[in-house]
């Protein structure tokens, strides 16, 4: 099968493409993570739920005939109200444990919010139409063949603008450079007088937007569901692949794990029986720290024997 | 009062190098041992061996083979749940393979193969650690979990989708009845809890403890880094591997690598968080809270009369379960083992506490 990737380099080149592009939103689910984890060291596993919360009530909204910008500000608004609480009622009480602890705590978090999104919104399968056009790009499908969409092509705009933005506020503004030093040590932070429980909840608050955007773009490409909630298993070897604590990872990871899925499912799926998609891309990523432990991008940890 | 081991004097190293030094403790874990071997199985009913309390054995046997790995030796796990998968077939595979084979064997030998897959997949604990250790548990997860159902040859080439597991037979005794499933699963989990005991008490134990502590600060001191993780991994799966083939041979009765999804790895997690890092008989007190637990919910929405529809209530219990865990770690971050570890030095004073 190989062999014939190369005798049909447009077609590999269309898989690969095809790839990049479904890896641009795995890198929208990790980009929630990435953002939890610098600001806060937590390793937040309830990302996949806010995604699916995020879209639940964005759809509902919709249904209940809400102007679709006006849908947009009420979901950040409960978002925010989420983010809030979870620092309040969860996090605040758990300064200062071990992270394996928060970790735990996040699990239970995310069953919490997978019930909730599915006790207040119904468990149903909702459509979602962005208005975007999942037509291919009629002058790239003359001209090379290459079938890219319309939608794709949006998703991967809207995922560059956030990653641009986020990576601004991380390393050039006052608030950014604050979400770093809790992220170092939350005592030293707390003792040089920065505010650990608005940072928090800020930062809970920001995956609570970059969860309404991926749900949204999932939500529309799948359909709003509960396997919305099983993103977050998608987006853990983009993570380790571009490391826990870097944006850029989280972009670059999602890119080579979205490309190399399709490849190998396409071109070695066949050998070995198929669908290995699901362990490919988490194979694949550990083999590679092998070599470089912290991930593409990640924080090199520097310990000597 | 009641507690107290003052008067208790050891005169030889044995009696100070006894499993459980105090009485007391020696009376309540004799007694305990008695009644799950003499009395529950007459008093209880065919519900409570087969649906919870069998369950609850197994699961606290897988997780004391997580609490090893993770509680002991400080490496993050979710591969729990492929490790147990890796039992089941393998028990199964060993049983239909070679029938004559005593069955407690094929058990043993499903937990040595668990344990090689162990080995292999815990080899890049060398160079990973923490949350990336975990994610890269979850390749071996997925990697067996995918495995096991695109081979045929681990179903044997079964087309139903639902393969039964063969049926056990101990000393010329089909176990079949949930009195004889019970004890089995008693009388193995008992005898593993004893040797994990034994085991964390050795110098492997605390060279476990001193690399969960600080891995750098154990290397210093000469404790070999490669050798030890990967005899915590391999135990570790040993036990998850036989809880596995027990899961599919004495509870459910079934071999499918649906029983062990992702969910499973988590529930066990849960039970080590919950119960206790770091303690064995956290691990029991872990399994018999996540066993209960949706037992209970069910119970008391019947008992509020309330038909609830199977949706409502799945929610409800997703809620509940995850609000307990969250409130379990704000209250008692070190699990159920510390509370009773708390109402020990308590009785201890009791009723004069001062």
């Amino acid at each position: 099968m190989l062999e014939f990737a190369f005798q049909e380099p447009m077609f590999a080149l269309e898989v690969i493409i095809g790839g990049l592009l479904s890896g641009i939103m795995y890198s929208l689910v990790a980009l929630g993570f990435v953002l939890i984890f610098k600001a806060s060291g937590i390793f937040n596993f309830a990302q996949g739920a806010l995604v699916l919360f995020a879209a639940l009530t964005f759809v509902k909204m919709l249904e209940f005939g809400v102007n679709f910008w006006l849908a947009i500000v009420i979901t950040l608004a409960i978002m925010m109200v989420l983010a809030l609480s979870i620092e309040r009622v969860v996090l605040r009480p758990l300064v200062n444990q071990p992270l394996i602890i928060l970790f735990m705590a996040t699990i239970g978090l995310n069953f919490l919010i997978e019930g909730l999104a599915q006790g207040i919104w119904g468990a149903e399968v909702h459509s979602l139409d962005l208005g975007i056009p999942e037509e291919p790009l009629e002058g790239l499908m003359d001209a090379v063949g290459i079938s890219i969409t319309y939608f794709e092509l949006a998703s991967a705009g809207i995922a560059a603008a956030m990653v641009f933005g986020l990576s601004i506020f991380f390393n050039k503004t006052r608030v950014g450079r604050a979400l770093r030093a809790v992220a170092d040590d939350h005592q030293a932070a707390m003792s040089v007088g920065i505010p650990l429980q608005h940072i928090w909840a800020l930062t809970w608050a920001a995956a609570g937007i970059v969860a309404l955007v991926a749900g949204m773009l999932w939500g529309a490409k799948i359909g709003v569901q509960f396997s919305l909630a099983l993103l977050a298993l998608k987006a853990l070897p983009v993570l380790i692949l571009g490391g826990f604590d870097s944006v850029a990872g989280a972009i670059v990871g999602g890119l080579i794990i979205g490309a190399l899925e399709k490849f190998s499912e396409v071109f070695i799926g066949p050998y070995v029986g198929g669908a290995i998609e699901n362990w490919f891309p988490y194979v694949f990523a550990t083999v590679f720290l092998l070599f470089r432990p912290q991930g593409l991008f990640g924080q090199k940890i520097i310990e000597r024997v | 009062m009641i507690y107290r081991e003052a008067g208790q004097f050891k005169t030889s190293y044995e009696a100070d190098e006894a499993i459980f030094p105090v009485r007391q403790d020696r009376v309540f874990v004799i007694g305990l041992l008695v009644v799950a071997f003499f009395v529950i199985p007459v008093i209880g009913n065919d519900y409570w061996l087969r649906s919870v309390l069998t369950p609850f054995l197994i699961f606290s046997l897988a997780a004391l083979g997580l609490n090893i790995l993770t509680g002991y030796a400080g490496q993050i796990s979710l591969g729990t749940a492929g490790f147990m998968a890796v039992g089941a077939f393998a028990a199964y595979k060993l049983s239909t393979g070679i029938p004559e084979l005593n069955i407690i064997i094929v058990f043993i030998l499903s937990g040595i193969i668990a344990a090689l897959v162990g080995i292999a997949f815990g080899l890049p604990s060398l160079r990973i650690k923490g949350f990336y250790l975990a994610v890269t548990t979850l390749a071996a997860h997925f990697f067996i979990e995918w495995t096991l159902t695109h081979f045929g040859w681990f179903t044997n080439y079964s087309t139903s989708g639902v393969i039964s597991a063969p049926e056990m037979v101990l000393f010329g005794y089909t176990i079949e009845s949930a009195e004889s499933r019970y004890l089995l699963a008693l009388s193995i989990v008992v005898v593993m809890t004893l040797l994990a005991k034994n085991l964390i008490r050795s110098e492997l134990g605390r060279a476990w403890m001193a690399i969960r502590d600080m891995d750098v600060a154990a290397e210093v001191i000469g404790i070999p880094m490669l050798k030890t993780k990967l005899l915590a991994f391999a135990i570790s799966s040993f036990y998850c591997g036989v809880a596995g083939a027990l899961w599919a041979f004495i509870y459910i009765g079934t071999v499918e690598p649906q029983a062990f999804d992702i969910n499973r790895a988590f529930e066990v997690l849960f039970m080590v968080i919950i119960g206790g890092l770091g303690s064995i008989y956290g691990s029991f007190m872990g399994a018999a809270f996540i066993v209960l637990l949706p037992i209970l919910i069910t119970n008391i929405a019947f008992a509020f009369g309330a038909n609830l529809p199977a949706e409502v209530l799945t929610n409800a219990q997703l809620i509940i379960f995850g609000s307990l865990i969250i409130f379990f770690l704000i209250v008692e971050p070190y699990g159920l083992a510390r509370l009773w570890q708390v109402a020990k030095e308590k009785l201890r004073l009791w009723p004069f506490p001062h």
